[in-house]
């Protein structure tokens, strides 16, 4: 879905950080707008942010790359992230992930050939209760097994 | 007639959407007037969807349902649990905390007020600062994000310190895996958090706060969002709180996936927009903390107990505990265990008793093997330490600790010398960089322990000296506690290290 559209402009980038200048500690929530808007933080934003908070462009790109969250690139059309914390560990996380990315042919971070999913790990959904746990899109499954990881798989069309 | 779905994120992840959403369809079919309330949940999480109907005589829990149970449900013809409060799981705990979760409906301000919310908040307004600050003394609260620092002492050195501006910072960023008890509240009780920071700005002379959130939480991120909104428009939150002519307001921050953010000051240097890297102390952020002003950073459970301290008085609270470790420990038992889920306690039951008793072994039927109390850097505890209590003291003299009080219970399957790994390589993978024994211990740590794992014997000596001189050399306490998961596991279960060796020789 994002993954076609054109290159944002500075207008268009200003246009989403400009709001959020007035905040206490505005970069993070600017580079959540960014990716919120676009699926990932497009390297033109970088200037932009540099001018409107005063920071050199090392200083934000260094903030972009510290955080496991923001892409530079697109991902998928649906992202799958698929916990490797201890508490799904204990449960069989390590072979679902392994099952999951064999049966797609991708790595971590990789998205399918035909641009459906991209695959992430995650360290702790909060679901430590009901492990192993993976979130798509957002939206948190429990007691991930085989079966119900082929449904998710499926439903995304990987 | 009405019935309660929980909303929460762990309930979903269990169908629970799908069941709420098959009671309406069904109610609709049939006439039925159905009231659908999303409940917070009520922390036992092996009986979710735990849905409940609302009857004379009191509210009948039905666990587990799926969306084909429905039809039963409403004809009555599904076996229940009874009432929900007289679940033994249940009904043998001490809810303080977690008395509203999953009672009331979270976004409902009425709700909470009728359950004995703001309280606390409005007996804080009849009161000078020191004599808040005081009462929160008086309670022994320890911040139950891990450090257990007494949480009145360092109200005491905010409310004391002279600044222009001050903040109520919470820390939301519950990263550690076998934790959910911040998720849970702030899905579940919301209002109860916003009443905890108020009361925290009064203590101390703040007038704004702010809720570090992790985004691996998206369920809580909205439900506290609305929450702080409708607090607005309430007059609990803004410039005249509840009429009292003074002001407390606060924002919810996304966080974005750095595991090292829930260490206070890189949470502080993140929530400013920098990279999250951990800064020296001194000097403490209850000085120079958000944007160089005194700032108090607590943790979630710490915050949403105040409310319950000022409703109850200090001295009610400090009455439940053991030794130095007063109040409720809210205990998260995860992992591979048959009854997982949140158990509000007094501080005392030992290890095996939550483990065996309350949560009834192992998932998979298998023996207990190991437990991590306390998230990825706390120690790997033997069953022979199921004598410990949980205690702050207590667990520290067995070489371990209590942490945001999370226990993963691990089965005879799982290999030790792996989990140590793991320890490192999540320490290297999350290290904020700032300091060398963290960044380069734990890559060498990795390294070290695959030399163990093919059996070289001089590797064993070298990974105890690595681990002390992260434990003693590194900033805080991602490279200072990652020797405590790596070292017990070494020490508690050696059989795992020496497999590959035995069999070279």
């Amino acid at each position: 879905m994002h993954s076609h559209a054109p290159a944002p402009t500075e207008e268009e980038i200003r246009g989403v950080v400009a709001p959020l200048a007035s905040l206490e500690g505005p970069l993070l929530p600017m580079l959540h707008a960014l990716q919120e808007t676009w699926g990932f933080v497009p390297q033109a934003a970088v200037p932009v942010l540099a001018d409107i908070l005063n920071l050199g462009r090392a200083e934000v790109h260094g903030v972009i790359s510290f955080y496991h969250d923001f892409r530079d690139h697109p991902a998928g059309r649906h992202v799958l992230k698929i916990c490797r914390a201890e508490a799904c560990q204990s449960m069989g996380a390590n072979a679902l992930a392994e099952s999951t990315l064999q049966k797609l042919g991708i790595g971590w971070h990789g998205t399918t050939s035909n641009g459906a999913l991209t695959v992430e790990p995650v360290y702790c959904l909060g679901m430590c209760a009901c492990a192993p746990a993976a979130m798509v899109d957002g939206k948190v499954v429990g007691r991930v097994d085989d079966a119900r990881m082929d449904r998710i798989l499926a439903e995304v069309g990987a | 007639m009405k019935i309660f779905v929980p909303g929460d994120s762990a309930a979903k992840a269990l169908g629970a959407d799908d069941v709420a959403d098959a009671l309406a369809r069904e109610a609709a079919a049939r006439g039925l007037d159905v009231q659908l309330v999303r409940n917070g949940t009520r922390g036992m999480v092996w009986l979710e969807p735990l849905v409940e109907v609302d009857t004379p005589e009191g509210r009948i829990g039905y666990g587990n349902v799926t969306p084909d149970q429905v039809p039963d449900l409403l004809d009555g013809k599904l076996n229940g649990l009874g009432r929900v409060e007289d679940i033994d799981w249940f009904a043998r705990q001490t809810r303080l905390t977690f008395a509203r979760c999953g009672l009331i409906n979270p976004l409902d301000m009425d709700d909470y007020g009728a359950h004995g919310g703001l309280v606390g908040l409005r007996r804080a307004l009849g009161m000078t600062k020191a004599q808040i600050v005081q009462e929160v003394i008086d309670s022994g609260l320890r911040g139950r994000g891990g450090a257990g620092f007494p949480t009145g002492i360092k109200w005491k050195t905010v409310a004391e310190a002279e600044a222009p501006q001050k903040y109520i910072v919470c820390n939301a960023d519950e990263g550690d895996s076998g934790t959910f008890a911040d998720r849970m509240i702030i899905e579940g009780d919301p209002f109860q958090l916003i009443e905890g920071m108020a009361i925290a700005g009064l203590g101390v002379g703040a007038t704004r706060g702010y809720v570090y959130l992790r985004s691996e939480y998206p369920d809580a991120i909205h439900i506290l969002t609305q929450a702080v909104k409708i607090a607005r428009q309430r007059g609990l939150l803004g410039a005249d709180v509840l009429g009292s002519g003074r002001a407390f307001d606060m924002e919810v921050r996304t966080g974005a996936g750095a595991y090292v953010c829930g260490e206070e000051t890189s949470l502080l240097n993140s929530l400013e927009g920098k990279r999250g890297t951990v800064r020296a102390k001194p000097p403490l952020p209850a000085l120079q903390g958000f944007l160089g002003q005194p700032t108090v950073v607590n943790n979630v459970i710490s915050l949403t107990t105040i409310p319950v301290i000022f409703e109850r008085g200090a001295k009610h609270y400090a009455d439940f505990g053991l030794g130095r470790s007063r109040g409720t420990v809210t205990l998260q038992i995860a992992g591979n265990v048959k009854r997982g889920g949140l158990f509000e306690t007094a501080f005392g039951l030992t290890l095996g008793e939550v483990v065996n008793d309350i949560g009834g072994g192992t998932a998979s039927g298998r023996p207990v093997k190991a437990v991590q109390v306390g998230g990825p850097l706390g120690a790997y505890m033997h069953i022979d330490q199921f004598h410990t209590p949980m205690g702050y003291e207590e667990f520290d003299s067995q070489g371990g600790l209590i942490g945001h009080a999370g226990l993963v219970v691990f089965d005879d399957t799982v290999d030790m010398l792996r989990m140590a790994r793991f320890a490192m390589e999540f320490c290297a993978v999350e290290s904020c960089g700032k300091c060398t024994p963290c960044r380069i211990g734990a890559v060498r740590g990795v390294e070290t322990i695959d030399r163990i794992a093919q059996g070289d014997p001089d590797a064993i000596p070298l990974l105890t000296d690595l681990c002390e001189t992260m434990k003693d050399g590194s900033l805080c306490a991602l490279g200072g506690f990652t020797p405590f998961p790596v070292m017990s596991a070494l020490r508690n279960f050696p059989d795992d290290f020496a497999t590959f060796k035995e069999a070279a020789e």
